[in-house]
């Protein structure tokens, strides 16, 4: 047989092989949590507060987590999203995209993409300490804001890109300002986008442990104020497998499922809604 | 009328100016606030004994990193070297030797992956690595442990790195031109041979900094460590041996930090070197990958 052939069948097999083994790892770490989460999951672990002795097995759920992680989602997204938006618009209108200034605002953002998260957690600790503020719901939203803002950032910056320059051009020789061709324009080309970012830095910001874990705190009980602190699914998770009880842990792998499921219906959103607010932009 | 526009609009553009220089500095800041929270720490040790001595005793005031930052590497090289061999090889295949449909499904799934979070991971390598050193690979070298190790990290590490790995080589071997590939086909070339030599030669510095990114991404992954590494400060012997990661000493003492003199101030150096390391690798990949930003 011809020794060119024998390499290509070689490598083929390599990577038949090495596709193999990373999907099958892909699929076993979803396909564990799943079944292992599942049937360690009941109702009163998504109704209830933990009770007295929950960590010792005892009864109670983790709604005090499932509530804190959800508050802190939302928050941190929407200040975010109210930093992301300007920024966005700045580099890709006033500054004509291309601009010096526009590249080294991506550079830093695409660099701030990859700071850990612990990172951010210590250094908003930092600032905690600073301003005398304990670890609490409020410190959580911006250790939080901090870690997905650059994420945020990027994608709107993509959705904006895509916008033909020459839509852009028509406002402003109807005499619109900038403003106002953000305002009608191009917000109404990008809303889709800006959905779509708004969910992929939700789902980051849900799941992520070290950026709390010095900022938020934890506690027993849902928050009532900004100052109080707020337990979250990821670090109720880590302290749960930590205890040396198997029926803590059990409620540790529930509580997986629980978090992986908030993110995957949030990727399904993302591109459900993806295809549907793509019908009403012009190209 | 008309003045009142041009107002708001140079309001807003002001506003704007503002966040957008504000989101600059916010590196610098982090930078120096670490730094100057380092401070203590630096005045009692010199900055070589912090990170060459072992010695970490905060007790006594002694806070050599060595055996942390050997840890941190030692976990991340481990997990590159199991993933990034095997990502390239999965990337290559989907791309040029699978269907488009089941490339479309690939995609998706990984995409679907790369948002899961690394607690999830974590709690899987608890699961099923851990048992699995314990039970099947380390009797077969022998060894009695309790399989939270550097094997365990690296491991899970490196199945939590392949999805920003394959679908930036995905899309690193999307961009090179179809004329290309056709033209070394048509000189007789067979697919691999294809692949070989003008896929992976003309994409070869998109590959260097897609796992150079995977490595930025593994030596901050704190969670997934922190769970399965054993986190013992000793330089181990063995794959089989625990170890012990900047990101899990950070993680693990927030709580004893304000207790001790100068241990908070440690803690934020051991942040700094973090944070200075994975800076060093993540700018050296995004000038890398620019390249083809700019082609596109």
């Amino acid at each position: 047989m011809d020794k060119r052939k024998l390499e290509e069948r070689i490598f083929l097999c390599l990577m038949r092989i090495s596709a193999g083994l990373v999907f099958t790892a892909l699929l076993a770490i979803t396909g564990t949590i799943f079944v292992k989460g599942f049937n360690s999951l009941s109702i009163s672990m998504l109704t209830q507060v933990p009770k007295g002795g929950y960590y010792l097995g005892k009864e109670g759920g983790i709604l005090n987590a499932i509530v804190g992680s959800l508050l802190i989602g939302i928050l941190s997204t929407l200040l975010a999203l109210a930093l992301a938006l300007p920024i966005t618009f700045y580099i890709n209108i006033y500054r004509r995209g291309r601009s010096k200034f526009a590249y080294y605002t991506r550079f830093s953002l695409d660099v701030l993409t990859g700071v850990p998260s612990i990172v951010y957690g210590l250094y908003g600790f930092l600032i905690l300490r600073f301003l005398g503020i304990r670890a609490s719901l409020l410190g959580g939203v911006f250790a939080v804001a901090m870690l997905i803002l650059p994420l945020m950032c990027r994608t709107i910056d993509e959705v904006i890109r895509l916008v033909p320059k020459d839509l852009l051009d028509t406002a402003y020789s109807l005499g619109s300002t900038r403003l106002e061709t953000i305002i009608h324009v191009l917000l109404r080309q990008i809303s889709g986008g800006i959905v779509m970012a708004v969910m992929i830095a939700f789902g980051r910001g849900i799941g992520d442990a070290a950026s709390v874990l010095f900022t938020a705190g934890f506690s027993d009980y849902i928050p009532t104020s900004l100052l109080q602190p707020a337990a979250t699914l990821p670090l109720a998770i880590f302290f749960q497998l930590q205890s040396p009880l198997p029926e803590v842990q059990e409620r540790a792998y529930a509580s997986a499922f629980i978090l992986t499921m908030i993110i995957l219906i949030i990727s399904i959103m993302v591109r459900m809604l993806g295809k549907k607010f793509s019908r009403n932009v012009i190209r | 009328m008309a003045a009142g526009r041009i107002t708001k609009d140079r309001i807003a553009r002001i506003c704007m100016v503002l966040t957008t220089a504000a989101v600059n500095i916010v590196l610098l800041l982090v930078l120096l606030g670490l730094f100057a929270k380092s401070g203590p720490v630096l005045k009692q040790n010199n900055l070589l004994q912090l990170i060459f001595s072992s010695e970490w005793s905060p007790l006594k005031g002694q806070f050599g990193l060595f055996n942390f930052i050997f840890g941190t590497f030692t976990v991340t090289f481990l997990a590159i070297i199991i993933s990034a061999p095997l990502c390239l090889l999965t990337a290559v295949y989907l791309s040029e030797y699978s269907s488009r449909r089941l490339l479309y499904w690939a995609k998706l799934f990984i995409d679907m992956l790369a948002g899961i979070p690394a607690v999830v991971y974590g709690v899987w390598g608890v699961l099923v690595i851990i048992p699995l050193i314990r039970d099947y690979f380390a009797p077969l070298f022998g060894k009695a442990v309790t399989g939270y190790s550097l094997l365990a990290g690296g491991i899970v590490l490196s199945i939590m790195v392949s999805p920003i790995i394959i679908s930036v080589l995905l899309e690193i071997f999307s961009s090179i031109e179809n004329e290309l590939k056709e033209s070394s086909l048509s000189l007789g070339a067979t697919k691999w041979q294809t692949v070989k030599h003008v896929i992976l030669k003309k994409s070869l510095s998109g590959i260097i900094s897609a796992v150079i990114l995977g490595t930025s991404r593994a030596l901050g992954g704190t969670m997934a460590v922190l769970m399965v590494t054993g986190n013992v400060a000793v330089i181990p012997d063995s794959i089989f041996d625990p170890i012990y990661t900047i990101p899990s000493l950070i993680a693990n003492n927030y709580g004893e930090m304000l207790s001790i003199p100068l241990y908070d101030s440690a803690l934020m150096f051991a942040g700094l070197v973090l944070l200075l390391i994975i800076l060093a690798f993540n700018i050296a990949s995004r000038l890398m990958l620019l390249k083809y930003r700019r082609e596109v």
